[in-house]
């Protein structure tokens, strides 16, 4: 299986506060690999830094085989690398519709006439609230918008921060069998979570982040299993 | 009257359940457009020509005009961008002395004397084009040289920058005289004797045509990632906008229109002097927009408007028209936080399709889907 992302040895500070301390991993094509870990283990700078909003301090990461450090956020979505940013960050004052247009922003028209439906496909409660404004929208359905923007880009890899984050149990499953059937058909994904019993058991792979470093790596079946995980991050 | 079902848009924006809607063709919104602007045009010079307004009142309109296209440009940076640059006053005196001292420099090569700018010869004409647009063009090359490196910084940056700049330009513009060695700018005595080449009709056609490209831009997929940057940058730079690029692009394109406005001003005042771009003008102008309401264009015209014949008609009182600005400032921040119009924009043809959909506003109407609904809502992602 080809790699789409690898990650060497990556530092990121914010000003004096080292937030992610040299870590590596690698996604190949198809891959569900999540990224768990407690609060400010660095998981959110991580996916930041992947997508260009962030500048690192050393090391290397490569997209399809290109160094992409450096490369402007723009630069990076054009080539297939989306992010769904933590919080859901839909544009509030805007309509769900128009939301969807700037996510196919890089794309040409007729890309994104095709892409819409496929995203409406999934979602379709986006096409019944496609003329409301997206603040007015529900957590569930602003997460679901946030994912249906990332996906107009057409991504090869893309990236989802904390897709459950505030959202109530029932919904969170919704998302997560969203996710699994995003990626049985074809998009590789790359999931950062707190929730970590649900992230890992739909990942084919996991890394564990503790305060900037990968402690721990494994299939998801394997962590989830792990004694020390369990203890850590799943309540025993 | 001619209409056809909307070309499909791209992604539709409009839930278009219920009967049929009857769109507007884009020609003939244009036409309608155009209608309304030259009807405007043409009963103005009639009113001026016939002596009906007075010289007087001319010259107040004009300043209408120039103060609209102030308000409207600094509303691109504000309203649309969401930045808060404080230096308006330092555009509009660049652009104003740079479109004077080429228009005076170029007299002789166009042949143009003062008298043909009243006439309005075709030389005189075409000089005052490249003359607005230089006026127009200098203060963009300021925008850039401000912008670049003030807008890749977050937060009150901006602010300090501009409103540092609007200071420097004033002071530059005093001493520069004396650094040249020739004189360029009359110094602290200000810039005299500039032809009084602005009129009704010339500050209408700037107006008219400064409106609808802003318009234009905004209405753009450059617009919409303008819009983006000011709702959430960081998803508007996920999403794949170069937002340093459109962060400048709408700070410059404000800055040019600044300019132009700049070169109006010269023509209708006849005196550049730099004490009269201090950092109170840039404030007028920007309660204009923060009153009108950020965002909206037709705000900006309204309070534009309002807020220069105010002064004007309250000419006894001028002393305490600072007062009153901020009485009304925080009386509008009290009331309406979001401006008297707040993000509403005028739109002609939107009247017309609703009363061809039989939506007339002394019906009582259906509810509309979504108070915030904006003219055509589609979004021709790639304009």
């Amino acid at each position: 299986m080809a790699q789409i992302l690898s990650v060497k040895d990556l530092h990121v500070s914010y000003g004096a506060i080292k937030a992610v301390r040299g870590i590596s991993f690698d996604i190949n094509e198809g891959e569900i690999v999540s990224l768990i870990g407690a609060n400010g283990a660095g998981k959110s700078t991580t996916l930041d830094t992947i997508a260009g909003l962030n500048r690192p301090e050393g090391g290397s990461i490569s997209f399809k085989g290109e160094d992409i450090v450096g490369t402007r956020p723009h630069k990076i979505v054009e080539r297939g690398l989306a992010l769904c940013p933590e919080g859901r960050r839909v544009f509030t004052q805007m309509s769900v519709g128009e939301n969807l247009a700037m996510g196919g922003y890089t794309r040409t028209d007729e890309e994104n006439r095709e892409q819409v439906e496929r995203v409406y496909a999934r979602f379709p409660r986006l096409k019944e609230r496609v003329a409301q404004s997206a603040g007015t929208l529900s957590g569930g359905e602003q997460q679901m918008l946030a994912m249906g923007r990332a996906l107009m880009s057409r991504p090869d890899l893309l990236m989802l921060d904390e897709p459950s984050m505030g959202l109530a149990p029932i919904l969170v499953e919704e998302i997560f069998d969203i996710i699994k059937e995003l990626n049985e058909q074809g998009t590789t994904i790359l999931l950062v979570e707190q929730n970590a019993s649900m992230a890992l058991s739909i990942a084919r792979r996991g890394y564990v982040l503790e305060t900037g470093t990968i402690s721990k790596t494994g299939t998801g079946a394997e962590l989830l299993h792990d004694d020390d995980v369990r203890k850590a991050y799943l309540g025993g | 009257m001619r209409t056809q079902t909307t070309d499909k848009p791209v992604i539709s924006l409009g839930a278009t359940a219920g009967p049929v809607q009857r769109r507007l063709s884009m020609p003939m919104r244009y036409a309608m457009n155009a209608l309304l602007v030259l009807a405007f045009l043409l009963v103005g010079n009639l009113l001026v020509d016939g002596g009906v307004i007075t010289r007087y009142q001319t010259t107040v309109l004009e300043q209408v005009g120039i103060y609209i296209i102030m308000a409207v440009s600094l509303n691109v940076a504000t309203g649309y961008l969401g930045q808060l640059p404080l230096g308006h006053a330092g555009f509009m005196s660049v652009g104003g002395y740079a479109c004077a001292i080429f228009l005076m420099r170029l007299e002789p090569v166009f042949g143009v004397g003062a008298r043909d700018f009243v006439t309005g010869s075709p030389a005189a004409l075409a000089l005052l084009v490249l003359a607005l647009l230089f006026g127009g063009a200098v203060a963009a090359v300021c925008g850039i040289i401000i912008g670049v490196p003030a807008l890749r910084l977050k937060g009150d940056y901006l602010a300090i920058i501009t409103l540092g700049f609007a200071e420097i330009i004033r002071v530059v513009m005093q001493n520069v005289d004396a650094v040249l060695g020739f004189e360029l700018t009359g110094g602290a005595k200000g810039l005299t004797g500039i032809p009084s080449y602005t009129n009704f009709v010339n500050t209408f056609a700037v107006v008219a045509v400064s409106l609808f490209v802003i318009h234009a831009l905004m209405k753009s997929r450059h617009g919409r990632a303008i819009l983006a940057i000011r709702d959430n940058e960081v998803a508007a730079e996920a999403s794949g906008v170069n937002v340093t690029y459109y962060k400048t692009l709408a700070f410059v394109a404000s800055a040019f229109f600044a300019g132009v406005g700049g070169g109006l001003y010269a023509g209708c005042v006849g005196v550049m002097a730099p004490a009269k771009f201090g950092f109170m003008k840039s404030i007028e102008i920007l309660v204009m927009v923060v009153l009108g309401g950020m965002g909206s264009m037709i705000g900006s015209v309204l309070s534009a408007t309002v807020l220069t014949i105010l002064p004007e008609a309250l000419r006894a009182f001028s002393d305490y028209r600072m007062v009153a600005y901020a009485v009304v400032l925080i009386l509008v921040m009290i009331f309406r936080p979001q401006g008297l119009l707040g993000s509403y924009d005028f739109s002609l043809s939107r009247w017309v399709e609703n009363a061809l959909n039989g939506r007339l506003p002394w019906k009582d109407a259906p509810v509309a889907a979504d108070p915030g609904d904006h003219d055509a809502k589609e979004a021709n992602v790639h304009a």
